[in-house]
């Protein structure tokens, strides 16, 4: 297995989180990953995206032209990094604000509604933990409990926010493997 | 009979290499005096500058310390950070610390490192052959000013002690000028204050000295003494400038 | 040994403090300032010392202090704060004070961008400083050899009394991976010996890089000169990959490397054999892993580098002396290399042949 993401959004939406816990997860189960972060030079606002490579084996490269999936949390991060998604690869987009598959795209497009979910849930912040769980219910790469274990462990510093985080790994992953 | 004056353990049974009349040889055993009375040659260290002053390492018998030019408060910042237990002093003349390492030398003092630097301001740069200092005064002739130094194009003499007395930190703050044994009395004194200042470890301290040097000012020592009164005394007064009230 | 995942500068700090560091001076510059944020954080904890300096110049120096006073210092940067470093790393050498210097590269030349780039190559392996003197280089290709390289960088400095630079890209400054952290060293102060004190017959501690008469210096330069050849006989680090069978072999440091290994898994698959000569140190570099090349079987030395022009190929030529051609494949100003960049050039001059 080796799984090449790239997750992309406006800084704030908390793309540096979802990858940095999938890497966490990864390495709990015994696997290699790595996460590479770019941000634009804004210390507020602007964009922000980061290479995730989760694999079996050692990685070498951080970056590839060609990924296996992109997690896009705004159109203008599904515009950009659309194309470098693979044939037969994955695009999970926040539908509430991604307008759809872009020309030509030959990925499997999930739209995923994660604002509407999050808020669902109690508070839109939780969006990318939504968004964390649909990649997972869509890739399969962990078991529930071992992303669960991975949220526990970096998100616990506030323990009155885990319920709620918990539930939207659980609702995520329901909708990205339904999708 | 008893002895009442010698050369304390802590100064070298050596020449010096400075030029005649020059007031190195004098600042250098002032420091070693103190060092002796006070019994601390084994956890003095001396921080030695690039200039005319590095020729103390040989003077001084005890630890030292040769820093780049300028670098001294920077140096005795990590050294002093890390040992504690040491008295450590930074020896610098004016090019040193007022040109290159001014930024070193008002940082170190901001942050009220535990060290004492003491400063020899003679206008100009002895080792090099007699440039312009920041201190050199105005009017002042030297190898880069040949018709005197010119504040429209080489600015005014830069006066330390009163610079760095709008910091909060430094704990003592003095200029004190060599012209006189008198003056040389008081220096000791103050150089003794900023020392139990180094023992208390209350913080950074700074004297500065007022001195000649006779060869490249091109006037013989005597003449050097009336050019100091003359001139130097009236840009950079004697005086405290700042003593914290635990200074005694 | 229990793996944390810790991002590059972080995980660098760490083996530092691990390995002994108990004084860091630092100047903020991008994209390293995980280091002495760190640091500022963590030295209190074990009785170190932090300093913010105000300058790189004033930091350098901070750390001569205290590596006089017999503690493991070290300071980092970034490019252009190396070059303000660099009065102080060759009095560092001058006088004999081990100290950690970190690198984490970024684009060049002047300010550059503040984005990852190797353009610091030369600097780093010939003069980081005036008057000749050489340093132990590591170029560390993972987090993990981060870690590594730093702690051994310590023992190094203190061993050879002498300033030693790890030079780690902003990609490896800013890429997370799980690590395995070295043991706790203990921390007591270092026991020094001076050139300059003894030749002058010092039994107090006299710390300086004036060595008079003219006779001393040289007598010192030529005890360094001695010292560097003994490196490049013991202290050379080097990767060979895929070397059995390689008719191409790609010369590549730091995380440069570590894409060109994905090259090569690609490039295998469609026939090309590559392999891969990795400098660890890039001072002393590995010359001999190219001079025993079997060049009756390489055909073509391609260097990759994240600097333009190439800054490696230098030493490259000479250990290749000729018998293979060089190319390059070069990025710079903060584009990062994908492994497909070096498929594309490597694939490009397999056809030419």
């Amino acid at each position: 297995m080796e799984n090449r993401l790239i997750v992309a959004g406006f800084g704030g939406q908390g793309v540096m989180m979802i990858g940095q816990l999938l890497c966490c997860a990864a390495i709990d189960c015994g696997k290699e990953a790595l996460f590479l972060p770019h941000y634009g030079p804004e210390q507020r606002g602007g964009t922000a995206n980061c290479s995730v490579t989760l694999s079996d084996r050692a990685i070498g490269s951080p970056t590839v032209r060609r990924i296996d999936v992109l997690i896009a949390m705004n159109q203008p991060s599904l515009a950009k990094f659309a194309g470098r998604v693979k044939e037969g690869g994955v695009i999970l987009a926040n539908s509430g604000l991604c307008q759809g598959p872009p020309e030509g795209c030959a990925a499997r497009y999930l739209p995923i509604p994660v604002d509407e979910e999050a808020e669902g849930l109690g508070s839109g912040k939780v969006a990318n933990i939504v968004m964390l769980g649909a990649y997972n219910g869509a890739a399969g790469i962990f078991s529930e409990e071992e992303l669960l274990a991975a949220v526990r462990k970096k998100l616990g510093k506030k323990p009155q926010f885990l319920g709620m985080n918990e539930a939207a790994v659980r609702r995520g992953m329901a909708l990205g493997a339904i999708s | 009979m008893e002895k009442i004056y010698k050369r304390p353990e802590t100064l070298a049974a050596a020449p010096t290499r400075y030029c005649p009349g020059c007031m190195h040889g004098l600042i250098s055993k002032l420091i070693a005096e103190l060092v002796e009375e006070y019994g601390i040659a084994n956890r003095t260290v001396g921080i030695l500058p690039v200039g005319c002053g590095a020729m103390s390492k040989n003077l001084f018998t005890f630890d030292v310390v040769c820093a780049a030019h300028g670098r001294a408060p920077a140096v005795a910042t990590g050294f002093s950070r890390c040992a504690p237990d040491k008295i450590v002093f930074t020896y610098q003349g004016d090019g040193d610390l007022g040109a290159i390492g001014l930024s070193e030398i008002l940082h170190a003092a901001n942050r009220g490192e535990r060290f004492l630097t003491v400063f020899i301001n003679n206008s100009t740069y002895g080792m090099t052959g007699g440039q312009m200092a920041p201190t050199t005064l105005v009017g002042q002739k030297t190898t880069t000013t040949p018709l005197g130094r010119d504040p429209r194009t080489d600015g005014y003499p830069m006066r330390m002690c009163e610079i760095l007395s709008q910091l909060e930190a430094p704990a003592y703050i003095a200029r004190f000028s060599l012209r006189t044994p008198a003056g040389v009395l008081r220096a000791k004194e103050g150089l003794r204050k900023a020392l139990e200042i180094q023992l208390r470890g209350e913080g950074f301290a700074f004297v500065e000295l007022l001195s000649t040097c006779p060869t490249n000012w091109g006037l013989s020592p005597e003449r050097c003494l009336d050019w100091m009164a003359e001139h130097s005394e009236k840009v950079f007064p004697e005086g405290e400038y700042r003593r914290t009230k635990e200074v005694r | 040994m229990e793996r944390v995942f810790m991002k590059g500068n972080e995980a660098i700090a760490e083996a530092a403090v691990r390995a002994g560091c108990r004084f860091f001076a630092g100047y903020p510059i991008t994209p390293q300032n995980e280091i002495p944020e760190y640091m500022a954080r963590r030295l209190p904890e074990v009785s170190g010392q932090f300093v913010q300096g105000e300058s790189e110049i004033a930091s350098v120096n901070m750390v001569y202090g205290a590596a006089a006073a017999g503690v493991r210092a070290m300071t980092s940067s970034s490019s252009p704060g190396i070059s303000l470093k660099s009065e102080g790393i060759s009095y560092l050498a001058g006088a004999e004070l081990p100290a950690v210097i970190v690198n984490v590269t970024r684009g060049g030349p002047g300010l550059g961008s503040i984005q990852a780039a190797q353009m610091d190559y030369l600097q780093a392996a010939k003069a980081s400083g005036h008057g000749g003197f050489r340093m132990l280089v590591y170029a560390p290709a993972t987090v993990q050899e981060a870690v590594d390289c730093t702690y051994r960088a310590f023992q190094k400095a203190e061993e050879y009394q002498s300033p030693v630079l790890v030079c780690a890209d902003g990609c490896i400054g800013a890429m997370m991976e799980a690590v395995t952290l070295p043991e706790m060293a203990k921390a007591g102060p270092m026991k020094l010996r001076f050139f300059a004190a003894e030749a002058a017959g010092e039994n107090r501690l006299v710390v300086t890089s004036l060595l008079t008469p003219e006779e001393t210096q040289e007598a010192f330069n030529r005890q360094k000169a001695a010292l560097y050849e003994r490196w490049e006989r013991e202290e050379v680090l080097q990767e060979e990959y895929q070397l059995e069978d390689a008719e191409l072999v790609i010369a590549a440091y730091g995380v440069t490397a570590r894409i060109a290994k994905t090259a090569i898994a690609i490039l295998r698959q469609e026939g090309i054999r590559a392999g891969l000569i990795r400098p660890i140190t890039l001072y002393p570099f590995p010359y001999h892993s190219f001079d025993r090349l079997d060049y009756s079987r390489v055909k073509q030395i391609l260097c990759a580098e994240m600097s333009i022009p190439c800054q490696v190929i230098e030493d490259v030529r000479v250990g290749v002396a000729n018998r293979a051609p060089i190319s390059t494949v070069l990025h710079s100003g903060g584009v990062l290399f994908t492994a497909e960049d070096l498929v594309d050039a490597a694939r490009a001059l397999c056809r030419k042949e």
